[in-house]
């Protein structure tokens, strides 16, 4: 059983469809990553995906369960969703930490607050703190920031704030991690170190969906590509024949397009 | 010469309670204010929009006649005490400005903040509380500093309904032909200034440790 089935999602915008029916799923352990260029629809399907965005049509399904289906308006009420939304984690682009949390509290504020809904709470406070604490301490040394628990963002470089957004994101232990153009807001000198974080939780199996302007790094990590155009998934496979050996016109064209801009 | 004195810090207290009374009300109420103007119930956003333009495009000076005089005349039923018909006109025309202030603040905060909240499954409340609140407040100790301090000179304006503040306590001197207690109020308005800027130095300085 895949751990995500999309069918059939589609959104518009006043008049414009930007998603048109697209179907797809993903395995538990996959990465995958979606190319295309900019207006095609990449963010929006994210958004969709951690309910930032109400799609028209479509079911999601995690795990076999239905969390969101269109065609019923229960699946849209505010209490459901936010504990559906928590099978998705979202990186942005903008990386979007609290600036006046630290890069710890940025880590631990949404679990602390979740932890308070647990019945055992109350009698065991301390300990479940304590633990959210360590694990989110554990989390950011593994991005290779334990030496920068106690900085706020604004004293962080741009790939140390988007590591810690990451870390942000796998400290609630989600199903399926998304990533928006994690390193397009970066100087290119500091793309690597996000890159290198995302590599190592590939190869840890996690599950992820990385939109991505990276063709040698998609080409790389991924387990499968998906490339969009205008809405519609154009062309969906294997690095190497999505990248290295595309099928489609459009996919060629996107390519050709991308390599003569000097890019590698 | 004491006598002057102290009818003077008589006149002040007042200007003082005008202020502290303003403070104390105009702050919840503009935010009452600015939730109706950013209201998705459009009715109730241009309503409330129009109210704050015209309370912000009208002098004071004209809203405390307004105050004092219509209840006896629309309603037959006389203002009580002048103090209270100053009061509310100040309350009211501070928590419109106040409340522009605050939408300004909350506008500014980037979408990215709400929404790295809600995907991280904190409520919308949370989101508010946790997240989005201190920023808003980072962002509007400024103008609200700039606001407080031209609060503390417009509560002699509280003299045209006749409330016996500093000013018009000082001109009584002034038709004995006694000008220096007019010119000496100056002074009570810098002291009390200088205190409020500095106060107010310290809470900007208090969230100068991160950045928005
Ligand atoms: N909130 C919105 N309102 C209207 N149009 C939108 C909105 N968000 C995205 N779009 C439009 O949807 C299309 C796809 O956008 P997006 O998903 O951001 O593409 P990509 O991430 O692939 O660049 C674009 O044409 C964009 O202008
Ligand atoms: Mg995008």
């Amino acid at each position: 059983m895949p751990i995500l089935e999309v069918r059939n999602l589609s959104k518009r915008f006043d008049d414009t469809e930007v998603i048109k029916d697209i179907s797809f799923s993903l395995e538990k352990g996959e990465t995958l990553s979606v190319i295309g260029s900019s207006g095609s629809g990449k963010t929006t399907l994210l958004r969709c995906l951690n309910f930032l965005e109400t799609p028209d049509t479509g079911t999601i399904t995690v795990n076999g369960e239905v969390i969101f289906d269109a065609a019923d308006p229960a699946s849209r009420s505010e209490k459901g969703i936010r504990e559906k939304r928590l099978h998705f984690g979202l990186v942005f682009q903008s990386f979007n930490l609290f600036p006046q949390y630290t890069a710890l509290q940025n880590v631990t504020l949404a679990g602390l607050l979740l932890a308070k809904e647990r019945p055992d709470y109350k009698t065991r406070k301390n300990e479940i703190r304590e633990e959210i604490i360590n694990n989110a301490k554990a989390i950011l040394d593994s991005v290779g920031l334990s030496s920068k628990l106690d900085f706020y963002p604004h004293q962080l470089s741009g790939g140390q704030q988007q590591r810690v957004a990451i870390a942000r994101a796998l400290a609630l232990n989600p199903d399926i991690l998304c990533f928006d153009e994690p390193t397009s807001a970066l100087d290119p000198e500091l793309t690597g170190e996000v890159l290198r974080v995302i590599r190592e939780l590939a190869e840890r199996k996690t599950t992820m969906i990385i939109v991505t302007h990276e063709m040698s790094f998609a080409r790389q990590v991924s387990d499968n590509v998906m490339f969009m155009d205008d809405g519609v998934i154009v062309e969906y496979g294997p690095p190497e024949q999505v990248i290295g050996n595309p099928r489609e016109e459009r996919t060629k064209r996107f390519l050709e397009r991308y390599f003569e801009n000097g890019n590698t | 010469m004491n006598i002057y004195i102290s009818s003077l810090f008589e006149g002040f207290w007042l200007n003082i309670r005008l202020f502290i009374l303003t403070l104390a009300m105009a702050i919840p109420l503009g935010l009452v204010i600015t939730f109706g103007s950013m209201s998705r119930f459009k009715p109730l956003k241009w309503l409330v929009r129009t109210f704050v333009w015209i309370i912000r495009g009208t002098p004071l000076m004209l809203q405390l006649f307004v105050v004092l005089y219509s209840p006896g005349l629309l309603f037959g039923t006389p203002m009580k005490s002048r103090m209270t018909a100053a009061i509310v006109a100040f309350v009211v025309n501070y928590a419109a400005y106040f409340s522009e202030i605050y939408r300004g603040g909350i506008e500014s905060i980037p979408k990215g903040q709400y929404e790295a909240g809600a995907v991280l499954g904190m409520t919308k409340p949370q989101v508010f509380f946790k997240v989005i609140l201190l920023q808003v407040i980072k962002r509007i100790v400024p103008p609200m500093s700039n606001e407080i301090i031209t609060l503390t000179k417009d509560t002699a304006l509280a003299r045209v309904i006749g409330i016996a503040e500093i000013i018009m306590c000082a001109e009584r001197f002034t038709k004995q032909g006694l000008i220096w207690p007019l010119f000496s109020t100056g002074l009570f308005f810098l002291v009390f200034n200088g205190v409020l800027t500095i106060v107010l130095g310290r809470l900007e300085r208090r969230l100068d440790y991160f950045k928005v």
